[in-house]
């Protein structure tokens, strides 16, 4: 099993990942599994009226409003980062916290790097699988190294206008 | 100006020690360059030819005097002399140590200045118009806004990894001092037909190998739905802009293949499903609106006796008036236009010693208020007439009396080969010999507006698409040459330059301008300008002069 990073109330921690990221071509195995968005299209009604734990992993370029109806059955989404570059799964966990209301676990996979801890969270994002060694203690100071914040954000932080009040 | 509060004070220093801690990860061997790059960029260093560089934000190119002095400290201790002002109104240090970066950030953060988002994909500093809160001509101040999105973009959890880099100009005068429609987004402030305060947005403007002028997508957007309505231009951009090519990533090329009205439709449609809360407070808009509360302006005629005693004695100070002061909001005050055109000099450097000198006299004579312009000069927005000859005096002491602003030698050039890694030729030379064939300034006065605009490769950071006369250097199997285009404006009256002809080597590009010049004295009719005479006779009379010895 592989560890996570998680942001709970009490801080961020360590926690086993006890999920199986599925790929495409590959059998589902038993357990709790995520699933590409195609796929679960696809096969997981059947998974989830099993009573299977089942996650949904969103591609930066898939539309993460397809999800919508789904997203009350889920047990994960996990937002893929391709590369540092790539921003697009900011806005993708933006929507799934602020939009479609989804309150579950948001899950950064992919090219996770430290650097971009404190937007991930802002973006409302709860759990992470670094891909650079960093660890819960690198993470958390990473997220928190600014006493202060612009915007309103799905992370509920106090923004400077309203810190102002 | 806007005074940072502790909040604001805070995340500079929060931002320089993070910075601090990277390049010391950097130092240690503890990141590769490759792991290292993308963090430096964040903080706007750049690896040049020659040496690091450091782009400095100008927020919409407003600043103090202890800022500009620190300017020019950092010039003196940690570069050669001197800075580089920017065609974004920013400033750049060309030799900068590695080891010696945080500590410059360090000296900024203590004068409220930094390099945040001064590179990388996220959303630049904010252009805005030099002659705000100085200018008869605006409808609002528009640093107001410009801050307003200045802290809203600050590290945006959303937007800071865009398909490209995004830059917003925010201006609210009839006269276009920012090149709105050159930007990914223009905001105009204007009165609606109530009488309300808001914007006509535009957007998809931008410049490099496929320049486009931004098309209007909203005629009249409410002021107090400002940031609501550009998180929704950005969202359509974040997720819809292209990211396989970096040549077709920026808005415009989104913009363009959606057509400006399936843009605007799918960005109308992404707005109305943000709720009214994105936007700002009435209480945090008033906050900063009391910052550029207007000035403590004496009350004096418009007459100044002293000033008309000079510019009827003194030839030099009758010239600087008629090109560098412009008309003042306030009687009795003018706006004073600094050039860093001098003739041999290259365009947009400051040495420490005249940023100091600019700095005194901003304090003793200038409401501490000093500007930088996007066309590479400085601006004293608010001195009074009666003190205008001693400013220009104490100008001319340290080179910087030039009175050339909107004439022919006051040229916009990017660094080009002389520093920039991706340059194709040299700029900086071309504008110099160009400023020295026109340095009688008879003539040039004769010639009158004149913009000419230099960029060392296509990516146009010298702005030559809307260049009354462009020039764009180009590679020829491993030779400079330049290609000419004419007819470009960056102003109200926007327009892109079309290509003159086949490009020149370096050493007849002046004598082509001057060619076209002379084409354009014999044949324009009254008050003219360069760009009048060329947007009504057309391109023939200037490619007959220049390529005359072709045929
Ligand atoms: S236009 Fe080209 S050469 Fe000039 S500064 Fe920009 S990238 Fe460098």
């Amino acid at each position: 099993m592989s560890m996570l990073i998680k942001l709970t109330q009490a801080g961020f921690q360590v926690a086993e990942d006890l999920f199986i990221d599925v790929a495409d071509e590959e059998i589902i195995p038993a357990g709790s599994v995520i699933l590409s968005l195609t796929r679960f299209q696809a096969e997981g009604d059947a998974l989830v009226t099993a009573g299977r734990a089942v996650g949904v992993r969103i591609a930066s370029d898939e539309t993460v409003e397809d999800l919508a109806y789904d997203l009350p059955r889920l047990a994960l989404v996990a937002v893929v980062f391709p590369k540092f570059r790539d921003g697009r799964a900011f806005t993708t966990a933006t929507l799934l916290r602020e939009r479609l209301g989804y309150r579950g676990e948001v899950r950064a996979v992919g090219d996770v790097l430290r650097e971009q801890a404190l937007f991930m969270v802002r973006c409302g994002i709860d759990a992470f699988a670094p891909a650079d060694g960093a660890t819960v203690e690198d993470w958390a100071r990473a997220a928190g190294r600014y006493r202060h914040v612009y915007q309103r954000a799905a992370d509920r932080r106090a923004p400077a206008f309203e810190e102002r009040g | 100006m806007y005074l940072y509060d502790a909040i604001d004070k805070d995340f500079l220093a929060d931002r320089a020690a993070e910075f601090r801690g990277q390049v010391a990860r950097r130092l240690a061997g503890e990141l590769t360059e490759d792991q290292f790059k993308p963090l430096r960029l964040m903080n706007g260093l750049y690896l040049q030819l020659h040496a690091y560089m450091l782009r400095v934000a100008v927020p919409y190119g407003s600043l103090n005097p202890t800022q500009l002095r620190a300017f020019a400290h950092i010039a003196r201790t940690w570069d050669k002399g001197y800075g580089h002002f920017t065609t974004r109104q920013n400033i750049q240090f060309n030799w900068v140590k590695l080891g010696d970066a945080p500590d410059i950030l360090d000296h900024l953060a203590g004068v409220d200045m930094h390099a945040i988002q001064t590179s990388g994909n996220c959303i630049r500093n904010v252009t805005s118009d030099p002659y705000a809160g100085a200018t008869a001509q605006e409808v609002d101040d528009p640093r107001v806004w410009s801050e307003v999105i200045r802290q809203w973009s600050t590290l945006h959890p959303e937007f800071s990894f865009l398909p490209r880099k995004f830059k917003i100009a925010v201006t609210a005068a009839e006269t276009d001092r920012t090149a709105a429609r050159a930007h990914d987004i223009g905001l105009k402030v204007q009165r609606g037909p109530d009488g309300d305060l808001g914007f006509e947005v535009m957007v998809g403007g931008g410049q490099g190998r496929t320049p486009y002028l931004a098309p209007t997508i909203r005629a009249h957007l409410p002021a107090s739905r400002l940031i609501s309505y550009l998180e929704a231009i950005l969202r359509v951009y974040n997720r819809h802009g292209r990211r396989d090519n970096i040549y077709k990533a920026r808005i415009k090329i989104l913009v363009a293949s959606l057509g400006a009205e399936e843009f605007a439709r799918q960005v109308e449609e992404e707005w109305l499903k943000i709720a009214e809360g994105a936007d700002l407070p009435d209480t945090e808009l008033a906050r900063i609106r009391g910052s550029f509360a207007p000035l403590d302006f004496a009350i004096l005629p418009p007459r100044s006796d002293v000033f008309e005693a000079a510019k009827a004695s003194d030839k030099a100070f009758a010239r600087f008036v008629r090109n560098n002061i412009k008309a003042h909001k306030q009687p009795g005050y003018g706006i004073v236009e600094i050039s860093l055109k001098a003739p041999g000099a290259t365009p947009g450097d400051a040495s420490a010693e005249q940023m100091e000198a600019v700095a005194d006299l901003a304090e003793r004579f200038g409401l501490s208020d000093i500007r930088a312009t996007h066309e590479q000069n400085l601006v004293l927005p608010h001195v009074k007439l009666d003190d205008a000859p001693a400013v220009h005096a104490a100008l001319a002491a340290v080179g910087l009396a030039t009175p050339n602003i909107n004439l022919i030698s006051d040229i916009i050039a990017c660094p080009g080969l002389d520093y920039c890694a991706l340059a194709n030729a040299r700029a900086i030379p071309v504008a110099q010999s160009i400023a020295e064939r026109f340095a009688d300034p008879d003539r040039a006065e004769t010639i009158g507006e004149l913009k000419v605009k230099i960029s060392g490769c296509i990516n146009a950071c010298g702005h030559h698409h809307v260049g009354h006369i462009g020039i764009l250097g180009v590679d020829k199997k491993g030779e400079e040459f330049y290609q000419l285009s004419l007819g470009g404006s960056g102003a109200e009256d926007a327009s892109l330059a079309s290509i003159l002809g086949p490009a020149l080597p370096a050493d007849k590009v002046a004598d082509a301008v001057d060619r076209m010049v002379e084409a354009y004295l014999a044949i324009r009719q009254d008050g003219e300008r360069f760009l009048d005479t060329f947007r009504r006779a057309g391109m023939t009379p200037f490619k007959e002069a220049v390529y005359v010895d072709a045929h």
